[in-house]
């Protein structure tokens, strides 16, 4: 009956197999030119080096990455988030063999191979089908949290229309995949009893009143659910704030390892000062050759590609998840600044950018380097997207940056955005023009006289011990 | 006592152990010169061969580095460089956990390399060694003391320990906020805030920041710098319990427990 059944569908299978075959290629291909033109965005980036510490670099990612350790800080949604973390990388080994089937039009070809489903191959699928349960259940939990508990972080300024929805997609998609995935196993089980697991068997009494075509036709249903569902979710992760699911490795092994307190030393303005202090340097002298072409463009940030690489990978991995901004002191205070909303404008623009770059390339030659074919589009990160208010509403407290479950760090965003309208524009609220001033005259950011530093000693001298 | 500048120390042949950071704050704020005595009077009972560098010392640039002046910051810093290691420092204690910060992560690369504490973890050392006793009737005995982690010495260089360890000798009763150590709440003095005022918005931070450690119901609020001290003290006359509650360096709180007030 089986084998007939496989038997007489074999023009079917010919043409599944070749649909199958073409939707294969289609997502690769659709998959990879975007990651290409994501990997071109973030290297408009300026260059910093992230090689080094290398040992130190792989145990962080393992850590913060693949350990989740900052996700669990907030047991709930830690968990719930492992839970779909684990089941998304465990289902994923059945993908393997949906592909193999797809392709060369066999039925579970593992199942031989692995013994059955009395043996490994069932204890496998057994155990995918109750992680897919547990996927489904916190994909539910996660539901009610977003659109039903309102908890406070997924609600604020930012998350406009297009950030709601985009989690909610997620979240049904994989319930919809799943789902399928059980559906899948239940009909097929039913058709074919060495391939009933415990977990969808108990699916089968929903399908009992189905004849054998109608439990195939389900059976066949649910299969190009799952793998078409999982072609279309692989693309749509990376125009969504869901391509952390790949982007988590790859900038945690890249993110900073100095204590956070530290904000790098900038190499072209040390330059100027060692000048300036030399005494044995003419100030008026001109550069040796070559050397000018190493300062930068600007001081500072004003738009995406002032950022370094770095900062524009974090643009793309982050969730929108609000961490950062649920323990911002000016985001707590109700200030308009919010540190995921600097992370989300990064990105936005950064998109923003790379599209227009990409139309002018197009435009003019195929191979000219990046970015030499766009003139710009009169705007910037700095102004357009983030305004001066929000950048002086920072304590740069850090807070975000310990929080941020992916090692992203919008404090260094904000405080080089601060750099440029410092020092390209001189743009700065009043009292801290005058705080420059201080410093600058009296060596201390109030107005008193750098003669008056000791004088708190004086009232210790008559004290005799 | 007297405390001596490193010119004066250097006149007459000597050079320090210890230079004391002491900080614009430390320096110039009424307040903030309390908690700068009370550092001085414990290194000087301890036994701690210390300086100062008296007007020699300027501003470390830290504010103007986090409101985005990196000019006047570096200029600041090869100043202030010149003048530690025309003086030959390797040692330096800090009142403050900005000037703390940025001398310990950021002076390096500019040619600054010394072994730079702040005055908690210093004080933690001169206990842990024996050179600074805590004995006889105690102050602060039983008393409610929550400590408010300074963003420079907690998050931003992991220091959570030594400032509870010196609260410790106290033999009073710590209880923590909320939010504490990784997840303090900054005061909102950082980044230049201190020197300007706040954007608008519906609350301050440190009214914020004070409400969560007044609910741990404190005599005693404790910090680690003069930025929080003033912050945290607005914040307790804001909600009206300046009478019932104390906001207190640590450095102030173990030299008093010391019998050094
Ligand atoms: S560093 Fe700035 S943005 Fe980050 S939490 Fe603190 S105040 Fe908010
Ligand atoms: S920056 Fe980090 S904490 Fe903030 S929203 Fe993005 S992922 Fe979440």
């Amino acid at each position: 009956m089986k084998s007939s059944s496989r038997g007489a569908n074999k023009h079917q299978m010919a043409l599944s197999q070749y649909v199958f075959f073409l939707l294969l290629v289609a997502t690769a291909s659709v998959f990879t030119r975007r990651i290409l033109a994501v990997r071109r965005n973030i290297l408009l980036g300026r260059d910093i080096d992230r090689s080094d510490r290398k040992g130190e670099r792989w145990a962080n990612m393992a850590r913060v990455a693949l350990g989740q350790s900052k996700m669990v800080v907030r047991p709930v949604s830690g968990i719930l988030h492992i839970i779909v973390y684990v089941g998304f990388i465990v289902i994923n080994l059945e993908m393997l063999e949906i592909v193999i089937d797809g392709m060369f039009g066999t039925h579970r070809v593992f199942a031989d191979l692995l013994g059955g489903s009395q043996g490994l191959y069932g204890l496998m699928i057994g155990a995918f089908e109750w992680l897919a349960l547990g996927v489904l259940l916190a994909c539910v939990v996660f539901l009610i949290r977003r659109n039903v508990l309102r908890i406070a972080r997924f609600h604020s300024a930012e998350m406009k229309p297009w950030p709601k929805s985009d989690a909610n997609i997620i979240l049904v998609t994989e319930i919809v995949l799943m789902s399928a995935f059980l559906l899948m196993n239940a009909s097929d089980g039913l058709m074919h009893e060495e391939f009933a697991f415990a977990l969808s068997s108990s699916l089968q009494p929903l399908l009992a009143g189905f004849s054998e075509a109608g439990l195939h036709l389900i059976e066949r249903g649910a299969w190009w659910l799952h793998i078409v569902g999982v072609m279309a979710f692989l693309i749509y992760i990376t125009y969504s704030k869901h391509f952390h699911i790949l982007l988590a490795f790859p900038n945690t092994w890249y993110a900073r390892l100095e204590p956070m307190g530290q904000m790098d030393n900038m190499a072209a303005v040390k330059k100027e000062v060692d000048l300036m202090m030399d005494p044995n340097v003419d100030p008026y002298a001109a550069p040796p050759e070559g050397e000018q072409a190493e300062a930068p463009a600007a001081f500072g940030a004003r738009d995406v590609q002032d950022l370094t690489w770095k900062q524009l990978m974090e643009a793309y991995s982050c969730t929108e998840c609000g961490r950062c901004t649920s323990v911002c002191p000016a985001s707590l205070s109700g200030k308009k600044l919010s540190p995921r909303k600097v992370m989300m404008d990064t990105r936005d623009r950064l998109e923003e950018v790379g599209k227009a770059i990409g139309k002018a390339d197009k435009a003019v030659s195929k191979d000219g380097a990046a970015c030499a074919n766009w003139g710009g589009d009169g705007k910037s990160l700095l102004g357009d997207y983030i305004s001066e208010e929000e950048l002086w509403a920072c304590t740069t407290c850090q807070a975000c940056v310990e929080a941020c479950p992916l090692n992203i760090e919008p404090m260094g965003i904000i405080l080089d955005l601060r750099r440029n309208l410092i020092m390209e524009d001189s743009k700065a609220p009043d009292p801290i023009t005058s705080m420059f001033n201080n410093v600058e005259n009296n060596g201390a950011p109030w107005a008193f006289p750098a003669a008056d530093r000791g004088k708190w000693a004086d009232s210790l001298d008559s004290e005799t011990n | 006592m007297k405390v001596q500048t490193i010119a004066e120390m250097t006149a007459t042949g000597k050079s320090p152990d210890v230079l004391f950071w002491v900080g614009c704050a430390g320096s110039f704020d009424d307040r903030a010169q309390q908690i700068t005595k009370a550092i001085a009077r414990i290194l000087d009972h301890a036994g701690v061969n210390f300086a100062v560098l008296g007007g020699e010392e300027s501003c470390t640039g830290d504010p103007a580095k986090r409101a985005g002046n990196e000019f006047l910051f570096q200029m600041q810093a090869a100043q202030n460089i010149a003048v530690l290691n025309g003086y030959g420092i390797k040692r330096i204690v800090t009142g403050c956990p900005h000037c703390f910060n940025v001398l310990r992560n950021e002076y390096p690369e500019l040619g600054g390399d010394y072994q730079v504490m702040h005055h908690t973890q210093f004080i933690q050392e001169l206990i842990a060694d024996g050179r600074l006793r805590i004995e006889g009737e105690q102050p602060f005995k039983g008393k409610r003391i929550t400590f408010h982690d300074p963003c420079y010495l907690g998050r931003a260089n992991g220091e959570y320990t030594a400032p509870r360890a010196a609260l410790q000798q106290l033999d009073a009763e710590l209880v923590e906020m909320r939010r504490c150590k990784k997840k303090g709440l900054c005061c909102g003095a950082g980044g230049a805030q201190m020197f300007k005022d706040a954007e608008p918005g519906t609350a301050e931070v440190n009214h914020l920041r004070s409400k969560e450690a007044l609910d741990t119901q404190p005599k005693i609020i404790a910090t680690g710098c003069p930025f929080c001290n003033t912050m945290m003290t607005d914040g307790v006359k804001h909600h009206g319990a300046e009478s019932k509650v104390d906001v207190k360096d640590i450095a102030e709180l173990i030299a008093d427990a010391a019998n050094l007030i």
